[in-house]
């Protein structure tokens, strides 16, 4: 009891912060769940328990719908006898679209910075300092350029960089950009590429200085090739690095909204899950179902989050 | 007689070292390019006229240089962003400054003055970070009707301190946990109080951590558009993200003032990042565990 005098004072310092975050996110998340499941589907609030809201999101029980759920996500083709939100199923589609144009895109570009700068250049920090600069930017902002170096308007009214390959002659990179029916998802991941990169770039460069010299040297002295050095010494060591920007990129990209609104507005052809579901609030006032969306975005960040938090906080235990 | 037989290949190794040397360069150059190209177009466009403003030169340099477009992006009686930006400073000065100190605090005592758990605590604290604030937006609009919340910019305040404490706490956790130990148990050994410890000897060497969390914070709620678009729903106190999207999002904006609207919208940000670069390098390293 005389130990509570000692630690008593701190456990009361941070308490209002954990009464914020107990109410504000895990209090909210409970209702926001609990409106999920709600048949608040209009302006009027209800308290009814209903999972309709569900129903739209997931195929039925029936192994034909889950076969023409999963199929129309993977080819893109919009079938007439699926009963779940067709628009739900594109919005799926263009995030994982964008999902692995984005992840991969940011990890390969940021990745192959990084190894561009390990040995030092000069000019190292301008380098950075510029790959960098797109963090500082808002999305809403980069989006209004982006929006315009893409631009897939054709002929005389071309802009961007279908005018650039034209004037460059190299008028059959000439592409639909966002509006492409079929990839235009992973056209938008371009411009997160752009703003990503050097974030991960910083990552992984803070990742090839933290090997022990040492190591590289008795590599080099047992004969090994600067290539085999890389690939046997160093790039072990950025297994964890790797892990981290997969984590950050993931979780950036379940819940992408602004870049998408400020490129392509409410159309459907842009739409991402986190899109539909400020759609559905602001302009259908189906809040059950945008809670339900909602729920659906904090599970798929939680799959990814939850397993590394404690990962995390296991090997800072250990160290 | 060996010296001539080497001579060739030590020369080719040379050759194919400066080679890799240039291509390396080459591509680092490239990249930079492309990085900038999107500030290349923003600016070239917004010192054209409303009458050269047209796409087919967009590549090009302006004939005239000319201010119409920021004049018109700053203040004019159309797309001028002025109150906006003006709406921007009222969220994000009381909003860093407040869930800055209130990082401090936590940082503090979840490393440096723990309680039995406290570490439980603080995982519980990070999660916030990584929510999707989407899935508390609807109850959290709502419990501000229902509490009757002052409307508009003290709404979005309150909602930047709550959901920034996680990452606050972070970066102050990460940074106190550098203090040696001997400086915190000498004040213990003077029966100094948690306040006290805390007042003069953590405070005292906080600086670095204070300049990268408010930075981070700073960048992020000026940067915010979610959360903005969400709670404030009188367009007179909308954040500068949120008049930008509108202004740029119809079509009938010449692009001369929509490039120099962004620009204008993204300055406070870029100063900061280009005059404390190496601050807002080390809270990205530190959010390393955020996105």
């Amino acid at each position: 009891m005389r130990k509570i005098r000692r630690w008593g004072p701190g456990l009361l310092l941070v308490s209002p912060s954990i009464l914020l975050v107990a109410v504000f996110v895990y209090g909210l998340i409970g209702w926001n769940v609990k409106v999920s499941l709600s048949d608040w589907r209009q302006a009027q609030e209800t308290s009814g328990f209903d999972t309709g809201a569900y129903a739209e999101l997931f195929p039925s029980a029936e192994l034909g719908q889950v076969v023409e759920f999963f199929r129309s996500i993977v080819t893109g083709y919009q079938s007439d006898t699926l009963t779940t939100d067709p628009a739900w199923v594109v919005d799926v589609r263009h995030a994982l679209l964008f999902t692995i144009a984005f992840v991969a895109g940011a990890l390969i570009v940021g990745g192959s910075l990084a190894f561009l700068l390990d040995k030092g250049v000069s000019g190292e920090g301008m380098f950075r300092a510029i790959y960098l600069f797109p963090m500082a930017v808002s999305f809403i902002a980069a989006g209004v350029v982006w929006r315009w170096l893409m631009n897939p308007a054709p002929g005389d009214r071309s802009t961007g960089f279908n005018l650039l390959f034209d004037k460059l002659g190299l008028g059959f990179l000439r592409n639909e950009w966002y509006l492409g029916p079929d990839w235009g998802a992973a056209a938008l991941a371009v411009p997160a590429v752009w703003a990503l990169s050097g974030y991960i770039m910083a990552l992984y460069l803070a990742g090839f200085r933290g090997v022990p010299e040492e190591l590289r040297e008795a590599a080099r002295m047992d004969g090994a090739s600067e290539w085999r050095v890389y690939r046997h010494v160093v790039f072990p060591h950025l297994r964890p690095v790797t892990l981290s920007a997969l984590i950050i990129l993931g979780h950036i990209s379940i819940k992408v909204f602004d870049l998408i609104v400020a490129i392509g507005g409410k159309q459907l052809i842009t739409q991402t899950p986190a899109v539909y579901m400020w759609i559905l609030i602001y302009d259908a006032r189906d809040y059950a179902k945008g809670a339900a969306i909602a729920t659906l975005l904090l599970v798929g960040i939680s799959v990814l989050i939850i397993p590394y938090l404690i990962y995390t906080v296991r090997s800072e235990r250990e160290a | 007689m060996t010296t001539v037989a080497l001579e060739p290949t030590i020369r080719r190794r040379r050759r194919r070292r400066r080679a890799a040397k240039v291509a390396k360069y080459g591509a680092l150059a490239f990249a930079a390019l492309i990085v900038l190209l999107p500030v290349y177009v923003l600016l070239v466009a917004s010192f054209k006229s409303g009458t050269e403003a047209d796409p087919s030169r967009a590549w090009a340099l302006p004939q005239a240089w000319s201010l119409d477009a920021w004049r018109e992006a700053w203040n004019g009686e159309q797309y001028g962003l002025l109150p906006f930006l003006k709406n921007s400073l009222k969220l994000v000065i009381p909003a860093t400054l407040i869930s800055t100190m209130l990082g401090s605090l936590n940082g503090f005592v979840l490393s440096r003055w723990k309680f039995p758990g406290s570490d439980v605590v603080f995982l519980f604290l990070l999660f916030g970070m990584f929510i999707p604030y989407q899935a508390v937006m609807i109850p959290l609009t709502q419990i501000f009707i229902d509490v009757d919340f002052p409307e508009g910019l003290p709404r979005l305040i309150f909602a930047h301190i709550v959901y920034g404490i996680p990452i606050t706490t972070l970066i102050f956790r990460s940074y106190y946990a550098t203090i040696p130990e001997d400086l915190i148990e000498a004040a213990r050994m003077d029966r100094a109080g948690m306040l006290r410890t805390y007042w003069s000897v953590v405070l005292p060497v906080s600086a670095p951590a204070f300049v990268v969390t408010a930075i981070w914070q700073f960048t992020s709620i000026w940067n915010d558009f979610l959360f903005a678009v969400f709670i404030v729903t009188d367009p007179a106190k909308w954040p500068v993200t949120v008049a930008l999207n509108n202004t740029t999002g119809s079509f009938v904006t010449p692009y001369n003032v929509q490039m120099a609207a962004a620009l204008i919208a993204s300055l406070p940000t870029l100063v900061v990042y280009i005059l404390m670069g190496r601050y807002f390098m080390r809270g990205l390293m530190a959010g390393a565990l955020k996105g």
